[in-house]
């Protein structure tokens, strides 16, 4: 029995020792981001980095308390969290506290929570539960819009409190969903739409037509056998044509002033001098300032709080969203490779697990686990570098801020923990 | 395929991250330079640039302060029409002027700081200062410009200008605005003038505020003031020579043969130094470059060279004493000139006949000279050696090569030797009757004023001589020592006195009697150079050069001058009254022959100068008249004639 209770809780240290790297590493860069002057003391929790030490100290309490749960608790109770976490957001309309235009916080005393962080994991255990549910079929339409409504209650929600990137991140369930027998017509669909808007918005919607008339003619020409009908194909390009417009339609006229830039400014679709002078000093500030930080840091970078731009705070935001920057400026290209690396490594040891568990519910949840991440690391370093037009969602275990680090760990410690079970499962 | 789907993106997209931060941070990337940073603001703080005074303790050239608008392009906000203007207005230059001038900084570089207006009046200066901070990325540098003490002396003072991009790629310590010498002491002296300025890094944030100094500032450095010098020159022997080549052209130079410190360096046309100062700077700099008729800053006491004519005389004499080919009474026949068999290889003038050393140097009879000169050549069986060894004496007195002194500018000159005719009429295929035409100076022995000065300098010491120099005190340093070391020249100091003897006589009894001085003992030498220029292709003579060459007193000389007139005619006539003039000048401070000198400030050669550019066909040397110009004139300026003087 001692024996049996010693192999229950076997942890994965490999997941446990990355996950230490980025959390010690983000400190570390959000030290240096946000001190002002002299560190007169580590601990000041007058200052941001003394509080996310705070937050860092909190954030192995939590671990324990995860650990300590019993692993059935998170499969039985995944849709009392996942309700939990839904009231929550429905309660940021009544209750919330506006920051910067976004209605994602709640206020209590001098602290403030964002439930978005936590929806996360709520979400992926719901999905997980569904999924894993032995009446599920995936291939089924019935149960696929059954799915997408757990994913879409809280990214609606979310959406509507006006923080757009954090909806984004939902997307990132397509890959769980893909895993567990969605069919492949559904990733042609989603690659071909991504590749339309890209074309519409970036050449227009006449190129984007012909490109689509020719994709379609050699399919058709090329698929000898079984052909549809011509007119299948017709209705496919009419569709094509019309979302491609839609797209267009869609930045003109229904996106916000700073977002279409942000589009804009990604695919080079400005070229009025006088203009682009404008957004550099607005939308592309903090890209501009932040790739600059980043060039500036070299092969080995400046140096631990010697960073002249970091110091400077010419890059704004940058102990949350953009603090790979700082990674880039003080530790150079040794430094974010590392982090890179790191991220890489941690996914892809999520993903490696997630497909050596017996119960179906584990495995979703570490890929669903995974897909956040990596729908994170993508987003903001990508978008910190250029990459990606700007969307504002944190780097997991790295920028500042409680709900952040608390909602990742969360989400990484549940599978942890559903991991290290997996030898008492039958 | 759908296990890896993921797996295979979050690769993917690593790896794309990777190329892209290696693109970002080391293949496009430079090395970190903090001049560069714009993170942090570089604030510096101009030494004083380190006075000069002449040898008597005359301050020549101090400083004043100036102020440059200054601009980082990057820095600079975009202005509305209404800002435009003011700043425009403030800065008195156009809008086109703007756009061009904020262009040119954007080409140099959108990180580093150009200047955008130099050298701002002082009046400018208090307006702007105030309404300054409301035009992001301009900001005022404080530097020191140039105050010249003296309207005399531009070709040795030089000047200060903007440096240049090919020198601050070698130098990094310059940047883009600063000043650097360009010409004469400020040139040959920058990095004892210059001092080092200090410089102060402080860490900015975003809103281009100060927010402390950059790690502390332990790379900030205090300024080092530039240093003091003292210059050779006597200021007011300097402005006396500038004042008798006025509407002439050419060169003095005037050492003290005790030390090699020059005396005076003079150039005609010169320009006032103070032209080159201030906003007009590059106007007047380029008027003066352009002037390829008067070339005023062309320094024709260093650059100057030419056939020195009969003052190289002395040198073959010396050469024929050392090579033990002629005694000192040994007598020649001059028939007005010298036969080669019945050919007449060279001419002469009238004196008695036959002629011994003393009458030949006294005299300047040809004949005697290229005999000598032969002697020289053919006491060797072979030419190219004997040739050899009389290059190598005539060499010995700096002659034919760069001096290797303090002046950033200056010649080689030439003495021919053996190799030299080899390669002219081919190997062993001539004899010293083919070169004796250096027996008398004329060919293809060549020399500057300062070469010249020097030769007297040596002939007047008796064998030696100091490199000439500018330099006599610097603050807080000693001079190099090459110029406090006697360089010998390879005649033996017995055989100076009876070609000395010569040189006096030239005075005494000789082509320059009237010219003497009482009181002061001088030796000389009158040179006449032949010389040819080229008009629509047709080689052309022009009025003969008129040379001088002199030291004094006779025992102990304190002075030796070379003095160089272009088409001057005779030595006498022109270049020779001003070394007497020079002469007495600085032995006893005052002019006793006034007469000398009112014929010097009377006569003009501009004449002369004009006729090559006329297009008509025109007179030389004997056929011509001189123009007798008003010893005060009153000077009507106009902007163009101001330039040169
Ligand atoms: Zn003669």
């Amino acid at each position: 029995m001692l024996r049996e209770n010693h192999r229950s809780f076997k942890f994965d240290w490999i997941t446990i020792v990355l996950f230490l790297l980025l959390v010690v590493f983000g400190y570390l860069n959000i030290l240096s981001a946000s001190h002002i002057g002299e560190i007169t003391s580590y601990f000041d929790s007058s200052q941001l980095y003394g509080k996310h030490l705070i937050f860092v100290g909190l954030t192995f309490v939590l671990i324990i308390l995860i650990v300590s749960v019993e692993a059935k608790f998170y499969e039985r109770f995944a849709s009392v969290i996942y309700i939990v976490a839904m009231i929550a957001l429905i309660g940021l309309f009544l209750f919330g506290k506006d920051v910067n235009g976004a209605r994602s916080w709640y206020g209590i005393g001098s602290m403030t929570i964002q439930p978005s962080e936590f929806a996360k994991f709520a979400t992926a255990l719901a999905v997980a539960k569904f999924i894993s549910d032995i009446e599920t079929n995936m291939k089924t339409v019935k149960d696929q819009l059954k799915v997408a409504a757990i994913i879409l209650i809280p990214a609606i929600l979310i959406l509507l409190q006006n923080d757009a990137g954090s909806t984004i991140v939902y997307l990132a369930f397509f890959f769980v969903f893909y895993r567990e027998g969605l069919q492949q017509v559904y990733l042609i669909i989603a690659l071909s739409l991504i590749i339309l808007a890209v074309l519409g918005l970036k050449f227009g919607v006449l190129i984007s037509a012909i490109v689509t008339l020719l994709t379609l003619a050699c399919v058709y020409l090329f698929r000898r056998k079984n052909k549809d009908s011509i007119f299948n194909y017709i209705i496919a390009l009419i569709v094509c044509i019309g979302f491609s417009y839609g797209v267009k339609l869609f930045y003109t006229h229904g996106l916000k002033i700073h977002q279409q830039n942000r589009i804009s400014l990604w695919l080079r679709l400005e070229k009025d001098p006088a203009k682009l002078e404008r957004m550099k000093k607005a939308e592309a500030y903090n890209l501009i300032q932040s790739e600059e930080a980043i060039s500036s840091g070299g092969l080995t970078g400046k140096g631990f709080l010697q960073g002249t731009r970091t110091t400077g705070k010419f890059v704004p935001e940058q102990h949350t969203d953009y603090i790979f920057s700082t990674v880039g400026e003080e530790w150079g290209f040794l430094g974010t490779s590392l982090v890179v690396l790191t991220f890489v490594l941690l996914i892809i040891r999520i993903l490696y697990l997630a497909e050596a568990q017996k119960s179906q519910f584990s495995r979703v949840y570490g890929y669903g686990v995974a897909s956040i991440l990596f729908i994170h690391f993508t987003i903001n370093i990508g978008m910190v570098m250029g990459l990606i037009p700007t969307v504002g969602i944190p780097l997991p275990f790295f920028s500042y801020g409680g709900s952040g680090l608390w909602g990742f760990t969360i989400l990484l410690f549940i599978f942890v923990k559903l991991d290290s079970n997996k030898i008492n499962e039958w | 395929m759908r296990k890896i789907l993921l797996l295979t993106t979050v690769i993917f997209v690593g790896l794309i991250f990777i190329a892209r931060l290696f693109y970002l941070q080391v293949y496009n990337s430079d090395a970190y330079d903090i001049f560069e940073d714009t993170a942090i603001k570089k604030e510096y703080n101009y030494p004083k640039r380190g006075y000069v005074y002449d040898r008597n303790g005359q301050l020549l050239v101090a400083n004043q302060p100036s102020y440059d608008v200054m601009v980082i392009p990057r820095e600079v906000s975009p202005l509305d029409s209404l800002e435009l203007e003011e700043f425009c207005a403030l800065l008195k230059i156009t809008k086109e002027d703007y756009e061009k001038k904020l262009n040119k900084a954007k080409n140099y570089s959108y990180r580093l700081p150009s200047p955008f207006v130099p050298q701002l009046s002082k009046k400018d200066y208090a307006v702007l200062q105030e309404k300054m901070r409301k035009f992001e990325g301009f900001y005022i540098q404080k530097r020191s410009l140039r105050s010249y003490q003296t309207d005399i002396g531009a070709n040795v003072l030089g000047d200060l200008g903007e440096v240049n991009r090919r020198t601050i790629k070698r130098k990094p310590y310059y940047k883009l605005g600063d000043l650097i010498g360009k010409q004469g002491i400020e040139l040959s002296y920058e990095d004892v003038l210059r001092g080092v300025k200090g410089i102060k890094f402080i860490q900015k944030d975003r809103h281009n505020k100060n927010i402390g100094p950059y790690k502390d500032g332990v790379f900030d450095t205090l300024p080092k003031p530039g240093k003091d010098i003292t210059i050779t020159i006597d200021s007011e022997l300097q402005a006396y020579g500038e004042q008798l080549m006025k509407h002439k052209r050419g060169g003095i130079v005037a050492i003290d043969p005790k030390s090699g410190e020059i005396l005076a360096m003079v150039t005609g046309p010169s320009y006032n130094p103070n032209l080159l100062v201030g906003r007009e700077r590059n106007k007047n700099f380029n008027k003066l470059f352009r002037d390829t008729i008067n070339m005023p800053t062309f320094d024709r006491g260093l650059q100057a060279q030419y056939a020195p004519g009969s003052p190289f005389k002395v040198i073959n004499a010396l050469i024929g004493l050392q090579e033990e080919v002629v005694e000192i009474d040994e007598k020649f026949t001059c028939r007005m000139g010298y036969y080669y068999g019945s050919r007449k290889l060279t001419g002469c003038h009238h004196h008695r006949s036959p002629v011994d050393l003393n009458t030949g140097i006294a005299q300047s009879c040809n004949a005697y000279f290229v005999n000598v000169y032969r002697r020289i050549v053919d006491k060797y069986d072979d030419a190219g050696i004997g040739t050899n060894v009389w290059a190598e004496h005539a060499k010995s007195f700096g002659l034919g090569n760069y001096l290797n002194n303090d002046l950033p500018v200056g010649r080689k000159g030439r003495i021919p030797d053996g190799d030299y005719y080899d390669r002219q009429y081919g190997d062993n295929r001539w004899g010293s009757t083919y070169t004796v035409s250096n027996a008398i100076g004329q060919g293809e022995v060549e020399a500057t004023p300062i070469q010249l000065a020097n030769m007297a300098a040596a002939i007047g010491n008796r064998g030696y001589y100091y490199t000439p120099h500018i330099i006599k005190h610097i603050e807080g340093d000693s001079i190099p020592d090459k110029f406090k070391k006697r360089k010998y020249t390879s005649i033996d100091k017995k055989h100076f006195e009876p070609v000395i003897q010569g040189m006096f006589d030239v005075y005494n009894k000789g082509t320059a009697q009237t010219l003497r001085v009482p009181g002061i003992e001088i030796c000389g030498k009158t040179g006449t150079a032949e010389n040819f220029v080229k008009i629509d292709g047709v080689k052309t003579q022009l009025t003969d050069h008129s040379i001088f060459v002199a030291f004094a007193p006779k025992e102990n000389p304190t002075i030796a001058i070379a003095v160089f007139v272009e088409n001057g005619y005779w030595g006498s006539r022109f270049a020779g009254r001003m070394a007497s003039l020079m002469i007495e000048k600085y032995i006893k401070g005052h002019i006793t022959r006034t007469d000398l000198e009112d014929w010097i400030l009377t006569h003009s050669l501009e004449n002369e100068y004009k006729k090559p550019y006329s297009g008509e066909p025109f007179k030389i040397n004997g056929q011509t008249t001189l123009q007798v110009i008003d010893k005060n004139p009153i000077m009507i300026e106009t902007k163009e004639q101001n330039l040169i003087n």
